[in-house]
């Protein structure tokens, strides 16, 4: 039987990364290597006006006081920062009026990868921020819902556009101090996607933005701004593929997410990065900051993610409850199949009263692979009357991976109700036979199983992209039975 | 319909069933029956194809076919269905999408289409109501927090719902009170038709009152030791298994 199980985890790691093209496509990059000078291009690139010269300045030369964080359950090899392009941008006249003058073949890859930017073929009820490499190439439907007086646009068009509103929210939830990662973003990110929903409105459709990283050597550092306003309402959605590619590439990013009163924001990943290949050689180096304020009473912010790909995963989404009667929320799918390495999580900060927060997390390990769950739940001395509820499940396939779970808990004020709870399963023997036994193959069962098991996080995916998840889950893990 | 001959199956390297003759017919009723730790189980699972039961030796022969070198889930497609003795718990897999998705698989495998949305809600609400299971329950994870009686209830809507050529249906009646064996058995009755059959393997003649088989064979120490007519079922539960032993 032994055997056999190895026979089926062997399938699994020979099932190809789907999106590990490349498309050749007319790139202008700088040379490798940081350096202030490198910053200072950068932002030259982008006509950037001073504020931000000086803010990615002062993030650079912080970075250079810091180490590289050592605390995560992960083995990292070193990262040589000389040997990284910064920059890197698919060639294109300056400003675009219309999709015809897009090149191409950069259609074309959105297109492969089910990203169309032709707005008429567009989902109904989603618009679309197209980032490769390192720049915005097109967002869609930017007009129609600047009717609204929603702004959704490339960081870049943000910065020159709505610099009042950018000076005033970035950095706010993220600083350019906060860790080694978001330091060296704050300096160095070339685009990203902004959103402002103003006071009142609720946004029509799905917002989205799909990340490719195309160019070789290069590294992806692109940085979000989400600014909910009173009383208003959106939903977002981001989604990351790469070229499969034997050297490991760089993806520091860094999500901030500002909630006023009344308002709610949810945040959805599908992240599936090049993982690496079978024997762990090559794949993305994923290593993001992600956080939202609760800032105004009664606002929510809710993270939903779907981890599948990276060869290392390094990454919290968290809140900061600071309103009364504030809500946080993390679901989270986590696969580490092969020699990937994940360890994620979040942070619930809670400083508002009666301030309420959820933490569902599901890590599938197979293979080699190992898995970490880390959490804050920390609760401020004034904060009265706080809950958390946290649900920690890990599944393992197979002998040769592992699940670990780093739960911390603070609480500074006695009337908070916190409860924790940890399960550790297995896909049995007994469930796979059973599935057989009514005409449905291992390899299906397996996709059953999984889709069972983290079913409380797929619910709380948009329609349109749960569907999308539920496969890439059955196959990362095709036939990887334990 | 089904075959065996001179099957030998044994499980972690010890001989279980040690020479096993059978012969099923389409239209027919088999009851097994034998005392704890005879074989019963191990023929079920041997002929579903579970992986840890080893046979040895022997011939199978399943509507011309060899059975033995089909896959599980293939002899489960050309419509061998087995009823669990315990049945698993799959959570967060709703009893709906579990059986829309093997009725699929077993389409997909005769080259037929997907079932259409409103076919499989017919499907279900008709065969919900012949096993007598709830709406709330079909709505369920398979199995998740079921009680045995509904666990059973559900082994034997699955079978509605798949309509196999050839049940084997382990210890069905096992843990079940009166009404929830009428309700099962009422089931199977139900569906039995001239060109399936039934094998019921079961420890106790209770069930034996509300499905009449048309043979009854005991098992005994890996051996049919004794085969006859439905009137077999009432001598045992009359004289207990002691009279099988003592004529050994």
């Amino acid at each position: 039987m032994e055997e056999k199980h190895d026979h089926i985890l062997k399938e699994v790691t020979g099932s190809e990364y789907k999106y590990g093209f490349f498309s050749d496509i007319d790139t202008e990059t700088i040379p490798k290597g940081l350096s202030e000078d490198v910053v200072r291009l950068i932002s030259a690139k982008k006509n950037e006006p001073d504020f931000m010269l000086e803010f990615r300045l002062k993030a650079y030369r912080h970075w250079l006081t810091m180490k590289m964080p050592q605390w995560a359950h992960l083995t990292i090899p070193e990262i040589n920062y000389q040997d990284i392009i910064f920059y890197a941008a698919p060639k294109q006249q300056a400003s675009l009026s219309s999709l015809d003058e897009v090149d191409p073949e950069l259609l074309r890859t959105f297109n492969k990868l089910g990203i169309p930017l032709e707005e008429q073929k567009l989902l109904t009820g989603v618009a679309v921020d197209a980032v490769m490499d390192s720049i915005s190439v097109k967002t869609t439907f930017r007009e129609s819902l600047a009717e609204l007086g929603i702004v959704f646009c490339s960081m870049s068009d943000a910065i020159r556009e709505y610099p009042e509103l950018v000076k005033k929210y970035i950095g706010t939830v993220v600083p350019y101090t906060d860790n080694y990662f978001a330091s060296l973003n704050s300096a160095v990110f070339s685009d990203g996607s902004f959103c402002y929903i103003p006071r009142g409105v609720r946004c029509p459709m799905e917002l989205s933005t799909y990340f490719r990283i195309n160019a070789a050597n290069s590294g992806q550092f692109e940085r979000t701004l989400l600014v909910a306003d009173d009383d208003s309402y959106v939903s977002y959605l981001e989604g990351c593929t790469a070229p499969m590619r034997d050297e490991n590439q760089l993806h520091a990013a860094v999500v901030e997410i500002i909630a006023l009163e009344n308002a709610e924001v949810k945040y959805s990943t599908v992240q599936n990065w090049y993982p690496g290949d079978k024997n762990g050689k090559g794949g993305i180096f994923n290593f993001v900051t992600k956080r939202g304020i609760c800032k105004g009473d009664n606002s929510k912010i809710s993270w939903t993610q779907v981890e599948t790909g990276s060869a290392i995963t390094w990454k919290y989404p968290s809140c900061i409850l600071r309103g009364e009667n504030t809500t946080g929320e993390f679901y989270s799918v986590a696969v580490t199949n092969n020699y990937q390495q994940a360890d994620t999580g979040t942070k619930m900060i809670h400083i508002g009263k009666n301030s309420h927060s959820t933490i569902i997390s599901k890590g599938i390990s197979a293979g080699h692979g190992q898995n970490s769950f880390r959490s804050l739940v920390k609760v401020v001395k004034n904060a009265d009357k706080v809950r958390n509820f946290t649900q920690c499940d890990s599944m393992l396939m197979g002998d040769k991976c592992g699940a670990h779970t780093f739960p911390y808990i603070e609480v500074e004020n006695e009337s908070a109700v916190i409860e924790h709870e940890a399960t550790t399963s297995r896909i049995g023997e007994d469930q796979i036979f059973y599935c057989n036994q009514r005409g449905i193959d291992t390899e299906s069962a397996v996709g059953l199983i999984i889709n069972g098991y983290a079913r409380e996080v797929l619910n709380k995916l948009p329609m349109e992209f749960a569907v999308e998840a539920q496969k890439l889950l059955a196959i990362s893990l095709e036939g990887s039975v334990g | 319909m089904l075959q065996i001959k001179d099957l030998h199956v044994s499980i972690n390297g010890k001989e279980i069933l040690k020479g096993i003759d059978l012969e099923v017919k389409a239209g027919e009723v088999h009851a097994i029956m034998g005392p704890n730790g005879s074989g019963k189980s191990t023929l079920a699972a041997a002929l579903a194809g579970r992986e840890m039961f080893e046979v040895n030796s022997g011939k199978v022969t399943y509507r011309g076919e060899n059975l033995l070198e089909l896959s599980p889930e293939d002899r489960a497609r050309k419509g061998l269905f087995l009823g669990f003795q315990y049945p698993v718990e799959i959570p967060g897999v709703s009893i709906v999408n579990f059986m829309k998705t093997a009725i699929n698989e077993q389409r997909k495998f005769k080259g037929l289409e997907p079932i259409s949305a409103s076919d499989f809600l017919r499907l279900m609400r008709e065969k919900k109501e012949l096993v007598g299971l709830t709406t709330s329950l079909t709505n369920r994870s398979v199995n998740e927090g079921f009680s045995g009686g509904e666990k059973k209830k559900n082994e034997i809507f699955q079978m509605a719902m798949l309509e196999p050529a050839l049940a084997i249906l382990d210890e069905t009646d096992s843990g079940l009170d009166i009404d929830a064996l009428k309700t099962v058995a009422h089931g199977v009755n139900q569906l039995r038709r001239k060109d399936n059959a039934t094998v019921i393997i079961t420890h106790y003649q209770r069930l034996l009152e509300y499905i009449i088989p048309d043979y009854v064979h005991v098992l005994y120490k890996g051996r049919i030791v004794k085969s006859s007519g439905k009137e077999l079922a009432l001598e045992l539960e009359a004289k207990g298994y002691d009279w099988i032993k003592g004529e050994e």
